[in-house]
Parts: structure tokens; sequence; C-alpha cells
């Protein structure tokens, strides 16, 4: 029997109960418990199994170091993997489970990689990748598949859930003149110095109370203090976060917190998020971020019932959890004396081991006659117990080393190797810690981009000077901020490095020489320090190196626990000192930072929103299956009773071609043009002639990159002598105006030019077919306008709808039929359908979508984006007739350098199937007949079925196009479905070549 | 993490911002050299320290900026239009101020 919860002291609420599962069990706890703390009051001793031997772990520690009690938190969707049970506040109904075991962590059948341990040492991964000599066919990929089966099985931490995350998170941005991170004396000192000089402060602390240390302190007195510090935060106004982590600092003052904000609720508000990532810039930022005690290194040091030594403290005093009741304290420094009086005071029976050989009166003062047994020159050799630790071999220091002298019965073995200030966020920042070799610790007190150190962060042990040093880091930024000026200024001086009354004694591993241990450096990575020897004996000497080749310090505490112990190894392996191995660098996030939290309401439509024509609600009334277009919804088909897409499209088409069809073209980009120089800029721009374009003409046109690829096609309308009109594709709208904002902004300063992006302001619509004519006519106000002689093919008109609607109409035609578009501001884009189509209709026409609109567009082989993908010179397109050889424009130069201009390059072709009522896809690789292999000939861009001509037919690119082809069978492979179709390539110009139709 | 002082918006954050390229490069007439062209798109220098790249208030003003920013540290020394007769009219009302 060990730990219990006694019946008063402590911060939790006695009077009410929590009940929560464990490992399928009943349990309950109290208000103000962890997992970890209720885990322990029921006595649960092993709580989780370590990553590769499945070795046996329980509560290691009682903060974010943790690496034993790890465990899985919430159910289905809300499963949550490698949550520290000593950082997860109890609620009702919680339901935890242990990790990395089968059936349970009590009795789990993987224990047995404990016996192949040495198979799985340092550089495990690396070796069974490179395959294990002298075994070399076993070489590579192959070895690591047959081994991985097993692996994957037995390893690893929790496993996440497949579900969609159910929660909703937050992202939100804080600006403050000072921020402190951690509410320890001198987080709270700091935060109430700079707020008292009128600054505005944000005091963040991961806890969910402000205290840090005060919180595991025994007394009323200290109690009284922190509740002092906390009212008079209040009272000046500090804005305070709990449940925060500052878990990353960045460029200008920039820290990102993570917030949590229902975690520790059993029946949350669901208009609440789960997490909030907060990304707060402050002027100055003030580390009281404590430190982290650290464990030694000795034979089965991971034994549960081994914890460190302020763990212990803290389940006392905070929880009211006595952790056992025949403790062991083991230390080299003076910290773990306040621990050992504590426990002794809550009636345990402690034995006390300090591995320094003379102890200063001040100590023995302070544990006075309790009763606690003290071993000097004395440290932890072997623990025994698998379960659980039940004794300990003690060893005795000798010359050069140690010996064995004597077992110690106990049920708790608590430990301190020493502190580690958290320097993580200043590294962070660049700063390389420097090792302080009197305290045994990486300190990094140079203040650096306004960010500096306070509290035990400094290297700075008593409370007292704690809390001095906060206040002096406090007035030290309102100086800095440029108040705490004359004598009424700062006043307080920063405390020195250290305070305790003895040194400590650099103590990182107790073992005797030839006697074969088990001490892990890294528990939750398994590293042992016979890992670390290893990989020193096979050639490493970086840390950084070592950290790989052992994963040392990779696992989800990011190397809180184990990485001082793995460095000190390392230097004694090297025989350096460990300021001249160095630390690796530390890098975000401090803790872990959940996806969700990252991606904060950037998902779904909020991350991908959806665009709406004005005619969205008048298209889906009129039968339309919508689909995206990018970020647009555009209506794809409208099938009529039982019509699949197939029937519905080649109706669609051949109604088109024989009437009339209504089709909205809205998401074209659409650019207004305008100034004294807008003929010179687009002349400049397009690679055909635009200088002579007159009033009242539309022109189609390309525009190149600089480096000489196509960028864009579309045509641009000229409405006065100063205005134009500019459409893009629908792809490429918003690149294009970026494009033309940088030509006019950092090239062409001189040209007296606006672009504005109209898109929004105007709707369109596609009227194509041999009927398109009369279907206008009876729309406009004034038939006359509509008249062959008056509006022929590329002109353009201004006028207005019955009604008075103003409308813009060109006469255009991408689908090869006399064809229209016409604009009408968004706001009659409704009126324009409900006028148009009852005239379509009268006349047999119909309304189309994106499918027919690719058909009729294949079949005359007019390009879009599919075929414009960055890749494609103009004479690739099949447009080559269009680069102007009389003038200069963008990419005219580049475009013809020698590899642009390559006969062989792949062209713009049209694809039959030699076989005609065979089809075949998109996607598909054309390559010379019977030779299917590597990248082949081309590729098909898209494919249709054709109405006009009866069969399917593609448009792509082929080597050296379609003369180069004539009379050859290409064969189009699709190995991905396991296809093969052989092909004619034709010219891309499948119908009507002549353009008879579309002149009509 | 960058903020960047837009002359007609302010200090604004990075992630409205679009980054174009290196502000120093002078394109050649559109009537010069494949090789002028060549150097002019392609060869770029990779700077340790100050730089002049040009930004896009592309989720705000829509302006085209120059800023001199220190490729090793971020620190931004300077924000100005791009096009020049605009910086020259700003230049000028500072000037008036002082
Ligand atoms: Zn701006």
């Amino acid at each position: 029997m060990s730990a219990k919860r006694l019946s008063e002291g402590g911060r939790i609420d006695r009077s009410k109960r929590i009940r929560f599962q464990w490992d399928g069990r009943a349990m309950s706890g109290h208000p103000g418990d962890t997992v970890a703390s209720a885990l322990l009051a029921s006595n649960e001793k092993v709580l989780g199994r370590s990553f590769k031997y499945h070795r046996p772990r329980g509560i290691m520690s009682c903060g974010v170091e943790e690496s034993g009690a790890i465990i899985t938190v919430g159910e289905g969707a809300k499963r949550d993997p490698n949550v520290k049970a000593t950082m997860q506040e109890l609620y009702d109904g919680l339901v935890a489970s242990g990790q990395n075991a089968w059936p349970n962590v009590r009795t789990d059948v993987g224990s047995v990689n404990s016996l192949i341990s040495q198979f799985l040492s340092a550089g495990f991964y690396y070796k069974t990748f490179m395959g294990l000599p002298p075994f070399e066919t076993g070489k590579g990929t192959g070895i690591w598949m047959w081994y991985e089966k097993f692996i994957r099985k037995a390893a690893g931490m929790g496993r996440a859930s497949r579900e969609p995350d159910p929660d909703q998170y937050e992202h939100g941005h804080l600006f403050c003149d000072v921020l402190v991170v951690g509410s320890g004396p001198a987080g709270m000192s700091a935060a109430l110095a700079a707020a008292e000089y009128g600054l505005d402060v944000i005091l963040v602390e991961q806890d969910n109370e402000l205290g840090g240390d005060l919180l595991g302190q025994k007394g009323s007195d200290i109690e009284l203090r922190r509740t002092e510090l906390v009212g008079a935060l209040e009272n000046a106004g500090v804005r305070i976060m709990t449940r925060t982590t500052a878990f990353g600092l960045y460029d200008y003052g920039t820290a990102g917190l993570l917030e949590n904000v229902t975690d520790h609720l059993a029946s949350p508000d669901p208009h609440l998020p789960r997490h909030r990532f907060w990304t707060l810039r402050a002027r100055r930022t003030i580390l009281a971020t404590g430190g982290i005690e650290r464990q030694i290194a000795f034979d089965n040091n991971d034994r549960p019932g081994i914890m460190n030594a302020s763990a212990g403290r803290i389940y006392l005093n905070r929880y009211g959890v006595l952790a056992g009741e025949q403790v062991v304290v083991a230390t080299n420094n003076d910290s773990a004396y306040r621990c050992a009086m504590d426990l002794s005071d809550a009636g345990a029976e402690v034995t006390l081991l300090d591995a320094r050989a003379k102890i200063p009166g001040r100590l023995l003062e302070l544990i006075g006659d309790r009763g606690i047994t003290l071993m000097t020159n004395s440290a932890p050799l072997s623990a025994k117990g698998l379960n659980g630790v039940n004794s300990l071999e003690i060893a005795g220091g000798k010359a050069g080393g140690w010996r064995s002298k004597g077992k110690e019965v106990c049920d708790l073995l608590l430990v301190s190797g020493g502190w580690s200030p958290v320097v993580n966020l200043i590294s962070h920042r660049g700063v390389r810690p420097v090792w302080n070799a009197e305290n045994c610790c990486f300190i990094a007190n140079e203040p650096h981009e306004g960010i500096c150190m306070a509290g035990t962060a400094a290297g700075i042990w008593n409370t007292a000077d704690c809390e001095d040093s906060g206040t002096a880091a406090g007035e030290a930024a309102a100086k800095a901020l440029g108040k705490a000026t004359g004598s009424g200024g700062a006043s307080t001086s920063m405390p020195a490095v250290g305070g305790w009354d003895m040194p400590i004694k650099p103590l990182y591993e107790v073992r005797i020489d030839g006697r074969k241990s088990k001490a892990l450096v890294d528990p939750q990575h398994d590293v042992t320090t016979e890992d670390i020897r290893l990989a020193h004996r096979e050639g490493y000497v970086s840390v950084e190196h070592l950290k790989r080749y052992t994963t040392l310090g990779m696992s989800t505490d990011g190397g809180k626990m184990g990485n001082i112990i793995g460095l000190a190894l390392m230097a004694e392996a090297l025989g350096k000192e460990i300021p001249e191995v160095g630390t690796t660098t530390f890098r975000p996030p401090y803790t872990p930072v959940s996806i969700g939290a990252l991606r904060g309401r950037s998902v779904d439509e909020h991350f991908r929103p959806l665009r709406r024509t004005p005619m969205h609600d008048w298209n889906l009334a009129h039968g339309a299956t919508m689909t995206m277009a990018g970020l647009w919804h555009r209506p794809w088909y409208f099938a009529r009773q039982g019509e699949t897409i197939t029937e519905a499209y080649i109706r669609e088409t051949e109604t088109t071609r024989k009437t009339v069809g209504l089709c909205d073209v809205t998401s074209l980009g659409k650019i207004a043009i305008q100034g004294p120089d807008a003929t010179e800029f687009l002349n400049r721009i397009y690679t055909n002639p635009f200088a002579k374009l007159p009033i009242g003409k539309a022109r189609y046109g390309i525009m190149l990159r600089d480096d000489g690829f196509v960028m864009d096609d579309g045509t641009t309308w000229r409405l006065s002598e100063t205005d134009y009109f500019m459409t893009t594709t629908t792809a490429h709208a918003g690149k294009v105006m970026v494009w033309l904002e940088e030509l006019l902004q950092t090239r062409w300063a001189d040209l007296r030019v606006h672009v504005t992006s109209v898109s929004e302001q105007w709707a369109g619509c596609a009227v194509a077919g041999p009927e398109s004519r009369t279907v206008l006519k009876n729309c406009v106000n004034d038939p006359s306008v509509m008249e062959d002689s008056a509006f022929p093919f590329m002109g353009v008109i201004e006028t207005s709808l019955k009604g008075d609607i103003p409308c813009r109409i060109a006469r255009i035609s991408f689908s090869g039929e006399m064809a229209y578009e016409a604009y009408v501001p968004s706001d009659y884009a409704h009126a324009l359908m409900e006028m148009l189509h009852p005239e379509a209709v009268a006349v047999d026409g119909c309304l189309y979508g994106l499918e027919a609109l690719g058909a009729l567009r294949i079949e005359k082989g007019h390009v879009t984006g599919a075929e414009l993908d960055g890749r494609v010179t103009i004479e690739d397109a099949g447009l080559g007739k269009m680069a102007s050889q009389n003038k200069s424009y963008i990419g005219s130069a580049l475009r013809r350098r020698p590899d642009m201009t390559r006969e062989d390059r792949p062209k713009l072709v049209g694809i039959f199937p030699v076989n005609r009522s065979e089809k075949f896809n998109a996607g598909t690789i054309l390559c010379k007949k019977g030779e299917v292999s590597g990248l082949g000939e081309g590729w098909i861009t898209g494919v249709t079925h054709s109405p006009a001509l009866g069969h399917w037919i593609g448009i792509g690119f082929i080597s050296g196009g379609h003369e180069a082809w004539s009379g050859k069978t290409a064969t189009a492979a699709d190995p991905v479905r396991s296809k093969e179709v052989q092909v004619e390539i034709v010219s891309p110009h499948m119908y009507d070549p002549s353009g008879e139709r579309m002149y009509g | 993490m960058i903020r960047i002082k837009c002359p007609f918006c302010g200090e604004r954050d990075h992630s409205e911002f679009t980054y174009g390229g290196d502000a120093s490069i002078v394109y050649p007439a559109l009537d010069a050299s494949a090789e002028e062209w060549h150097d002019a798109v392609f060869l770029r220098e990779n700077i340790r320290g100050m730089q002049s790249e040009t930004w896009h208030h592309v989720n705000g003003c829509r302006m085209w900026l120059v800023v001199q920013r220190d490729t090793v540290t971020h620190e931004i020394r300077s924000v100005r239009p791009a096009h020049e007769a605009t910086a020259k009219l700003f230049a000028a009302s500072e000037e008036e101020v002082a």
C-alpha cells in the first residue's frame, strides 16, 4: 500500500465528487484534481507503457514535462491521444485510457519487447533501412517492410481518431505593451510592476490558477501572499489569461498563444470553441517561465513510483495526496529538503539521500528533529520492483565513482537532479543559452529583442529573489517604454543567479562500471544511457546528430525531461565539458498545439469560400446541377426528367447548334481599363495589335508572361476613346488583375491608365446558336441595333433591354455558332434571365451548362485553362498568327528562345478514336503506337462526345502537332485504368473549320 | 509575422500582402534583346541583409510598395509606394510636415 488522499489540506474541494472512467473502470476525484492526481489518490501505479520496450510507466512529474502518464482522453471523434495526465483537469464523465498496451496497461503482451531490447538500440530504424550487415541481401526498404509489420504493432504512441473533428476552433489577435509569461512569484511581480506604471499588461499562465510554484508550497502565509498578488493584479488592470500557453516567440515581438477553452469542462457551451489560437504582439516580453526539475539516470529510474521531488511535494500540498508512505528523497541540491520536510510532516517515513558530502548547518536546522534519516554522499543506484518500486539499492560515493552500500525499502522515490530554467521561448528567437557551471543549468539572461527573463527561468532559486527579479524586469520594461523615468523610476535591482545555501553537485548518472543497467535518459522514447554511449562509439560527436540518431528529446515532451542528462553523458563520452558540446535548438511549439487550433475557422466554406453568380438561384430554380469551377459554383447541366448527365449535355449541345442556348458566363473576370493611355497599355500587354481597335468593336487577345509563355486569353471591348472592358478566364481573373496593377505601378508609371475589377458588377449570359439574334432582338428596346449590318461579328453595343435595363452586348463566340455575350449590372441578372429564357424557349432553345460548353468548345478546338497551363507557348496553342510581327509586347523577347520554338514541341491537336465507337479519357497520355512508356509524346486535356461528329473526340497536345502525325496512329494510354485506345491525330478545328456558322 | 507600414493604410499584418520580387530590377524596353530580358527575368541575387523588394497590398489598398527588408532579421527600414510619382508626392508631403 502506498499513495493515499489525506483527509485535509490542498486546493481540492472534498465536498464534491467527480466521477470518471479509467481504462473502463469507474473512478472518482474532486474539483481541483488532474487525472494524474486523482489516479495517484486511488493508488493507480501503472498508467502507461513505454514506446519501444513497453516498460510499465507511472506518474513521473506534475507538469508539462510528464513522460510516463501519457494517456488518451475522450471517445469517438473526440478521442485525443498523448494527453499528459498531469495537465488534464478532471471533469464529470471524463473517459481516459492508457496507451501503447494490449489488452491494457497493467497486463501488456507487448512487454516481451523488453526481452529483445538489445536489438532495439540507438539508430535501430536507420540500421534496418540500411540493411543488417553482413546480410547484404536484406538491404534497404525490403527488410524494413518485413520488420515494419511487427514494429508498427508494438511501437507508437496513442491512436488519433479517424473521424472528422467535431469541435470548433478560433483565431484571435492581441496587442499589449508588456507580455508576461508565467504567473509564479516572478511573473506576478513583473506584471504588477509594469501595470503600476500604467502599461497595458497581459499575463498568460498555462495552469488553471495563478501562482506557479506558490500553489505547491505549504502554509497559510504563502496562500495569503498569492491572493494578495492576484488581487493587486486585478486592481491594476492586468489582463489575465489562464489555461493559456505561450508556445512560441516570433519576429516583431509576436507570441503564439494557445488558450484551452473547454478541455476541462464536462458539458461546454456548444458555442464555445475548444481552443483559441492567439497571435499576440507585445512591445516588451518578460519570460517568467520557471524551471523544470531534472531526473538522475540510474538503473530502472523509470519505474512507477519514481518521480521528481517537486512533484511529490506538489501532489501533497496542492492535491492533498501523499504519494507514498516509505519515501526516499534523493538529491544533489538544496531544493529537495523542503520536499522531504513536507512529506515527513504529512506522516511519511522519509530517508533523504544527498549526493553531497557535507551539509551546511542551515539545511540541518531546517529538517530539524523530524526523524528524517539523512544519508550524505549517497545516491540512488538501482530501483527494484517491476510495476512499482519496492526498494532502492543505494550507492555511496568513493574516490572516482560509486559503490553499492545496501538497500532501503520504499514505495516512493523522489529525485532531484537539479533544475533547468525554461529558456525554450527565448531560444526560439535564436538566442543560444549559456551553461552556468555553478548552478549546473543553461541560462539566457541577456535581454534580446525586448525579451527578458525573470525568476527561476533566469536561474534564480528563492521565492523572495524571484519576486524581486520580477519587479526589476517589470520596471525595466516600463523604463524601456518611456515610463519609470526620473528619480521616481526603476529602483529594484536584479538578484544574482543561484541562491542555494550550498552549491549543487553535478550528478547526471549513477552507475558502477561493469554492472549492467537500464537507465533511461528520455523515458518517452526509451533512450537509455547505453544508447548515448553507443551513438558515441559509432562516431556521433555533434549533439544535433546525436539527437536524431537516438531520437533523444524528439518525443512529445520535446526533451524537457532528458536533454541535459543526454548532453552531460555525451560530454563525458567525448571527454569534454557541457558547454563545449552545446545544446540542441529549441523550436516551437513549447507544448503541443492541436491541428484544429492551427486551422481555426479555416475549414469547409471558410477555407474555400463559395462564389455564387447573381443568377445562382435562378439557375437552380431552372433545374441546374452545379459544379465547382475554382471557387465558383456554375451550372454543370440542366437535366430534364430522367436524363443522365451525358444525355443532358448532348441534348444541350445539339439544341444550341440547332436553335439557341443560354449559359451563365458571369464567372469570367471583368476589368475596366480606362484612361488616355489605355490603348497603348493594351497594345503592350497583348500579343496582337490593339492600337487600331475601333470604338464599338471587341478583339480576342492573348497575353504572355515576361518569360514568353501564355498567361491568359480573353476579349477586350472598346467602349469609347479611353474606356475598355476586358474579360479574362474564370481561373486567371485575380492573377491578371494583380499583373496589370504591377505593370502600371512598378514598370510603366508614366502611363495614365486606371484598372478596376468589375467582375462583381456585371452579370453575363452567353446567347449562342442560329436563333441567338432573334432572341436578343425580342429583348432589346430597339430591335434595329441587332441587325447584322449594325452589329457585325466582333461588334459591341451599349443599349438597353425592355424595362430600360442597361446592357452591353458583344457578338463573340466560344461555341462556334453565331453568338453574343450580354452583360447587365449584377442587380439585373435575374431580370435578364427572365427575359431571355422565354424567348429562347419560344424558338425551341434551352439552357446549357459547363459540360455542353466544353463539348461546343472542344469541337471547335478553342482553348481554356486546361490547355493554357503555364507551359504552353502561343504557337503550341495553335495561335501563333496572333503574335504580332510589327510590335513589341510583354513576352515578345523571350518567347523566341530556342527551346520555345522547337518544331517537335507538343502542339494543340484534335483526337479521334480509330474505332469511332470507342471512348477515351481526359488526362490520358499519348504515345507512339505500341510504345507506351515514359512521358509519351503528349497528353489529352479534354474529351467529349461530339453530337456534331457522332463520336468521342478529344483535345490535347502532341509533339510536332497534327501535321507530324498525319497517317500515323497514336496510342492513348491510361495505365491507371488499364486502358489503351488507338487514336488518330487531327486538326484541333474539328467542326466547321472555316467558321461559316459563326459569321452566319 | 512581419508588419508592414503601408503608406496608404498604416501598419498592417503581412497576411494582407503578397510578396512580389526584387525591386531593384529595372526591366528593359519591350524591344530590348532576349539577352537583356533573360538577365532581368531570371538572374537574382540571393541577398543576406538589406534587400529592396516589392510587396502588393492585395487585401488592402491594392497598391504596390517598395520595402527595404533585412532578410536575416526581417527588420523593415523603409516602405514607399512603388509608383514613382506617387512616392514623390509622399516624400514631399512628409517634408512639409517636418
Ligand atoms: Zn495599403
